[in-house]
């Protein structure tokens, strides 16, 4: 545990040094300000031309932020390892008495704390929200949003984190976590269309997006959580698999 | 300390190093000697537990280094060739880092400590990326020597420094080398004649010699040579020194030197110096010939050269 906090805390003083994360950071602000300013304000102005207006809902940034994050998080993950073994810090590190897992986890709870922080501060949309609308805005609805949102970004970093253990490049892990964000949260819910009874549920059920969807809809499901935990207890397992890959080649 | 039985690893089909066995113990420095490429740095990186050999077995303080490769990292301090530092952290929180990792009661204190040793306290608030390459390398061995450890592997600890900096590291490693034990890799010859109380030759994964810098010498030369320089005319000497007890032949040198043998173990070189003040000559050198272990070498890692 002690190893990991190690870890962990090295990697968020980084972040707090590093341009992209700064531009990442300021990027999702700024783009989530926007859209919730232009929404919020055309919301306004049909309900001052037309008399009634659907108040926007607690989930409109949060959807948004989905999908900045599959660009993000392969931006913030993707020096986690990389940069270790470019550097020949790993040899620093892998001759350091902690276990391979250690070393993962830290360099994932890093980065997801590091994301976790930028998801708190989107928290002032919601509570600006709920002073503008009448009666203000249904909390339930807002907690599974975050709740989604969180465990998104979770799973989004232990994949990142397990494709930069595999790469020495860091651009080349930038790419290959965006490919498989992208084929993970959309391309794998495909077949699920075409098929039809076992086959298209469990391809419903490996989308991440479908996950996603139901439960920024409001329905939090043990399975849907679940799902994302296992996400990331995958990907940290395979960092730690590749890692220990490393020692033996 | 150390104890190798039989070490050997392949890189998929090329062997790097072959049933290498060997000792080094407390309070001795034994110097890993090689071409580049014969596997000091393979063996160095699986006494540190950086990676498992193939076969073999390896013990550091009497723990296997696969099976209890956690606790030899507690105990080995590791210097790798290229030193392995944060450059966006400052000296000392880059110490400090691997304090914590190492769990070190009292960190700072540690950190100071080694700072200290490696005469860096100046710059320990100064960012890594601004140190000269003797300074990083001076961080690095003061990351290797933090927790104390019983056993230090230093891979090419003088590397890349300027004269003075090979000069501060050499003493900070004997220093060390005292109370500890070091195993350093070099292929500079005088550096482990300098620092090493033994000698390992190593090449193309095997080991062709082991014994003390003295005796490697002695054993492939057969005899210590010595250089007697004196004012005036050395020629007159050569009946003198011939006659001493053990001196096996004498030549004058084209420079005017006189170039003496001895069998090594029976050290005439103060009867010499004696017997030039007794005849009245003045003596202005009197210095072993230093480049024999640069030929032991050449012998011994030539290709085609028997091994062991």
């Amino acid at each position: 545990m002690r190893n990991i906090w190690t870890i962990a805390r090295r990697e968020i003083k980084l972040y707090f040094g590093s341009p992209i994360a700064y531009i990442v950071g300021l990027l999702i602000f700024l783009i989530t300000g926007i859209y919730f300013v232009l929404t919020v304000y055309l919301a306004g102005q049909s309900a001052y031309t037309s008399g009634s207006a659907t108040a926007p809902g607690p989930d409109l940034v949060v959807g948004l932020m989905v999908f900045l994050f599959l660009f993000a998080v392969p931006a913030l993950s993707m020096r986690l390892m990389a940069d270790e073994h470019r550097n020949g810090t790993l040899e620093l590190l892998l001759t350091a008495p902690i276990h391979e897992s250690e070393l993962v986890i830290g360099k994932w709870l890093g980065s997801f704390l590091f994301v976790f922080l930028i998801i708190l501060v989107t928290f002032i949309y919601p509570i600006v929200l709920n002073g503008l609308v009448t009666p203000g805005i249904d909390q339930g609805l807002m907690m599974a949003n975050y709740l989604a949102i969180t465990l998104v970004a979770a799973s989004f970093l232990a994949i990142g984190t397990a494709i930069s253990c595999f790469f020495n490049n860091q651009f080349a892990a930038f790419f290959a976590t965006l490919a498989v964000l992208f084929f993970l949260w959309v391309v794998i819910g495909w077949p699920a269309v075409v098929m039809q009874g076992t086959g298209s549920s469990i391809f419903t059920y490996l989308s991440m997006s479908n996950h996603f969807s139901s439960m920024q809809a409001g329905t939090v499901a043990l399975s849907d959580i679940v799902y994302y935990l296992s996400l990331t207890s995958l990907g940290l397992f395979l960092g730690t698999v590749a890692v220990e890959i490393r020692r033996w080649k | 300390m150390i104890r190798t039985t039989g070490l050997t690893k392949d890189y998929g089909a090329r062997r790097a190093i072959d049933n290498l066995t060997f000792e080094a113990n407390q309070g001795e420095v034994v110097g890993f000697l090689g071409p580049n490429g014969a596997g000091k740095t393979t063996t160095m990186r699986i006494l540190a537990g950086y990676m498992p050999p193939t076969f073999g077995t390896a013990q550091i303080a009497g723990f296997d280094v696969v099976e209890e490769s956690i606790e030899v990292r507690r105990r080995v301090g590791y210097l790798p060739e290229t030193v392995p530092l944060y450059s966006d952290m400052t000296v000392f929180d880059y110490l400090k880092f691997m304090a914590d990792l190492r769990h070190l009661p009292n960190g700072d204190e540690m950190v100071d400590n080694a700072l200290e040793m490696v005469q860096l306290e100046q710059r320990a608030d100064g960012y890594i990326s601004n140190l000269s390459k003797g300074m990083r390398q001076r961080v690095g061995l003061a990351q290797a020597l933090l927790h104390k450890p019983e056993v230090l592997i230093l891979d090419e600890p003088t590397i890349g420094l300027d004269p003075a900096q090979v000069v501060e590291v050499r003493g900070i490693i004997r220093e060390i080398g005292k109370e500890r034990t070091v195993l350093l890799s070099t292929h500079i010859l005088s550096e482990a004649q300098q620092l090493c109380d033994r000698v390992l030759i190593i090449n193309k994964g095997h080991i062709v010699a082991e014994d003390t810098p003295e005796n490697l010498q002695a054993r492939l030369v057969g005899a210590e040579r010595s250089i007697l320089r004196i004012k005036g005319d050395a020629e007159e000497l050569m009946p003198l020194v011939s006659k001493i007890n053990g001196v096996q032949e004498a030549k004058i040198r084209p420079d005017g030197a006189m170039e003496f043998q001895f069998a090594p173990g029976v050290d005439v070189r103060p009867e010499v110096a004696r017997m030039v003040i007794q005849s009245g000559f003045d003596l202005l050198e009197l210095s072993p010939v230093g480049l024999s272990l640069e030929e032991i070498f050449l012998e011994l890692t030539r290709d085609g050269a028997p091994t062991k």
